[in-house]
């Protein structure tokens, strides 16, 4: 008897933050970039460092290594550009990483309830168990509930 | 995955805004919402002391005929390092006179982008989004957003104990007719 296994493969995004590799579903991003001058102004924002430009856009950025990690990146080499949702809307956000990123297809292991928010799932790759990001999770924004549509995000200024 | 791209302008309107620095940072209000700019000297005299319990940034008061402008300092209302201001910004609409350092520039801005959703704190109500001038960001302060409706009223019972405190303060000293 032959026993046909249906395999749901799935794209990712293979991320090094310091010595550890995370995964990100490919469709949340949206490019990859180098690291480019971060933007400070004050706010009260944990995790957020700043700003970026990119392609006209003004783009947060995350660093989410010291959740992941406990401790901040010493050494960045790219900026992940992923998608973060908020409710309906859909903005970008910059996510420093520490080393070159790789695209891979796998199935995914759904995350079970004991895992933490962050976790969308787990990938067997290449010998090690590499926990799947829930940016949305992972990257600060407003309770959904609070989320409303808004206007444009650029628009021609009115006085 | 791709998001719409940044909303061309066709024939673009533009702001008139002035940048302006607060401990060496750099912000943006549009010129609309200042009424007045004076020197932090020149308003002194006029200046009564106020203490309001939580409200550090605020710790003078001026008043004009009926109404009372609080004066904010900028470098404490953002968490800033401390900075002796230079100049005031009398804010149209609002009770607040701002202390700033001083002005960079008047320029004038095309596009003023919401401030992204992962900012998620106060300074939501601080500006009214981020634009992009010269190959830099600058944040575009809401004038209404340095005193919200709470402080205010902290501030105007506050006002009112020093209010009291003056008058009795007068009475003490007035000689016995």
């Amino acid at each position: 008897m032959t026993v046909s296994v249906e395999l749901e493969l799935q794209s990712f995004v293979l991320l090094r933050l310091g010595e550890r590799r995370f995964a990100v579903s490919a469709k949340q991003i949206a490019e990859l970039v180098a690291p480019s001058r971060v933007f400070r102004f004050p706010h009260r924002t944990p995790k957020l460092e700043g700003v970026i430009l990119r392609r006209g856009r003004i783009v947060p950025v995350c660093d989410v290594s010291e959740l992941l990690l406990g401790k901040k990146l010493t050494t960045r080499r790219f900026y992940l550009i992923a998608v973060r949702n908020y409710g309906s809307q859909k903005e970008w956000v910059a996510v420093p990483v520490s080393g070159e990123c790789e695209l891979i297809n796998l199935e995914m292991m759904s995350a079970s309830e004991s895992d933490a928010p962050h976790v969308a799932g787990w990938l067997s790759h290449d010998g090690d168990v590499i926990e799947v990001l829930n940016l949305d999770s992972l990257t600060p924004g407003p309770a959904l509930a609070a989320v409303k549509p808004e206007g444009p995000q650029v628009a021609e200024v009115h006085p | 995955m791709r998001l719409g791209s940044p909303a061309k302008s066709g024939t673009a309107k533009t702001e008139q805004i002035i940048l302006f620095r607060v401990s060496g940072q750099l912000f943006a209000v549009s010129s609309a919402s200042v009424q007045e700019v004076r020197s932090a000297d020149s308003m002194s005299g006029a200046a009564v002391e106020i203490n309001a319990p939580g409200i550090r940034k605020v710790r003078q008061v001026v008043r004009r005929g009926d109404r009372s402008l609080f004066i904010v300092n900028g470098a404490m209302h953002f968490g800033l390092h401390a900075a002796e201001g230079a100049l005031l910004f009398v804010l149209r609409k609002t009770r607040t006179a701002l202390l700033v350092d001083g002005i960079e520039k008047m320029t004038s801005m095309t596009r003023l982008q919401s401030l992204p959703l992962s900012f998620c704190h106060e300074e939501r109500q601080w500006y009214r989004g981020l634009t992009a001038l010269d190959q830099t960001v600058v944040p575009v302060v809401q004038p209404q957003g340095f005193l919200s409706p709470e402080e205010l009223a902290l501030l105007d019972s506050a006002l009112v104990e020093t209010d009291h405190a003056a008058a009795g303060a007068l009475q003490e000293t007035d000689p016995e007719p």
